[in-house]
Order: structure tokens, then sequence, then C-alpha cells
């Protein structure tokens, strides 16, 4: 443990694993925004984790980028809706909303994991500076 | 082979590698997510031993290379963790795997340390001739 290098490479991961609960609560909360053209419609959010090489040559994580969906956008038949086309449809992103929560629960147990790193090695750092005081 | 310290004999090492460990398995934990990661560990016997392979390093055969300081980081042999399970994305990080093995490694982090702290008694009461 070169001193304080674990509570770097949590706080990547615990970074990392925010942005990814951040694209999933956007995606989430756009599952249901209609749009009149199927270029306008919201495109479900990915983040890209890459393995990051830190300075003291430990392994973490990072978000390399944020890629859009390419899927391309479900017609729903809504023909009262202000936004609706000629032939009363409208476009809605293609967001798996069972699939979208099913990676909350992933992100939100790896950001745990590294939350419980950080504690363990705050407590062994402490102790390593009570040692010889006994 | 690190050579016998006076006082604490191989404990001091023993504290490194296994601090060295802990910074690897988090490495892990940290990565179980990213596609194609591979999960590595310290072996601590074949350290004790000095029988592990060297980590591989970046060799600097012209006055012109750059120096990679972050890849020489660990000092101890690393070697790849066989999974249990296949996965999709090349991920080769079991959650439950890598924290059982960052709780063993914290606790001979841990036990080093006791060690370290007691031997450290010890010749506190020896200098102070036990009083």
């Amino acid at each position: 443990m070169a001193s304080f290098s674990i509570l770097e490479i949590a706080g990547h991961a615990l970074a990392a694993q925010s942005t990814r609960l951040n694209t999933v609560a956007s995606n989430l909360a756009n599952a249901d925004t209609v749009a009149g053209r199927p270029e306008d419609v919201y495109r479900a959010k990915q983040p890209v984790f890459r393995t990051l090489l830190t300075e003291s040559g430990d392994t973490t994580v990072q978000v390399t980028e944020i890629r859009e969906s390419t899927e391309e956008p479900e017609l729903r038949y809504q023909p009262g809706h202000p936004d609706a086309d000629e032939n009363g449809y409208v476009y809605a992103p293609s967001v798996d909303v069972v699939e979208a929560m099913a990676d909350m629960l992933s992100a939100s147990r790896s950001y745990q994991s590294s939350l419980e790193l950080m504690n363990t090695s705050k407590d062994l750092l402490m102790r390593t500076l009570e040692t010889g005081r006994g | 082979m690190p050579s016998a310290d006076p006082l604490f004999g191989a404990l001091a090492p023993a504290l490194r590698v296994h601090g060295e460990r802990l910074g690897v398995l988090a490495g892990n934990i940290a990565n179980a997510d990213t596609p194609g990661y591979l999960a590595r560990d310290i072996d601590f016997r074949s350290v004790l031993q000095g029988t592990g392979k060297l980590p591989m390093r970046l060799a600097q055969t012209s006055a012109g290379h750059l120096p990679l300081n972050g890849m020489n980081a660990t000092s101890s042999p690393t070697q790849w963790r066989i999974p249990t399970q296949p996965s999709a994305d090349g991920n080769t990080v079991e959650g439950p795997v890598e924290q059982a093995a960052y709780m063993d490694a914290a606790l001979r982090y841990q036990a080093a340390l006791r060690f370290i702290d007691g031997r450290m008694s010890s010749l506190r009461s020896a200098i102070q001739g036990g009083r």
C-alpha cells in the first residue's frame, strides 16, 4: 500500500460508478420523453469504462467517454399528442426500463464495494499510524 | 529475497508485500465493471521464497527513451487470477472472490502490524531494563 494509493484507487472507482448512476438516472427519467421527429428523440447514454494506470502504478478505473445509443427510436401511436406527426405517431427513446434498473443495481453494488474498500484501508492506515504507541 | 533486518526480521518486507497486495486487489475491485480487465493478485508464498517471476518491465535501451515510472510500481510479481466462471465481456473480476481476498490481505496486514508492535514493546522493555 503506497500509503494512500488505495484511497486514490477507490476514489476513482466511486467517481466512475457515480457517473454510471447519473447516466442511468438520466435514461430512466427520459424513458417517456417523446418527440415529434426521430432525430429529436432522447438517446440513451452509456459510460465507457477503461482501466487507468495511476502515477504510482496502481490500476484503477475511469470513464473515458459517454456514448449515445444508436438504437432506432420506438414509434408510438398517439394521435392526440400535440407533437404527433401526420400519421399520428410520436417517437420515444428505446430505453429498456428493466435493463436500466438492473444496471442501476449493479452500479450501486460496485459503489458500495469501493466504499467498503475505503473504510477498511482507512482503518489499516490509522492502525499503521498508531504502531509503537502502546 | 530481502535481507533479514536485525530488529524486525522479515516483518517489514511482509508488511510491504501485504500492502502492495491490498493495492492490487483494490484495483481489481475498482475495475469490476471494466470490459476486458484481467484480475491480478500477488502470491505471498512465491514472494517469500523469492521464486516469483519479476514483474514485466519496459527496457530503456537508448538514452532517448522516456521513463515510464508507473509501469514498475509493485516490486512484487503479480499473477493473473483464474476465473471460476467465464464472462461475455472478458472481465475476470469476481466480486465475492476479490472481497474475500481483500479481507484476507487486510487481516494479514494487521497481523504483521501486530507483530511489529509486539517487537517494538519488547525492544522498549529491553532498552528500559524491564522497568
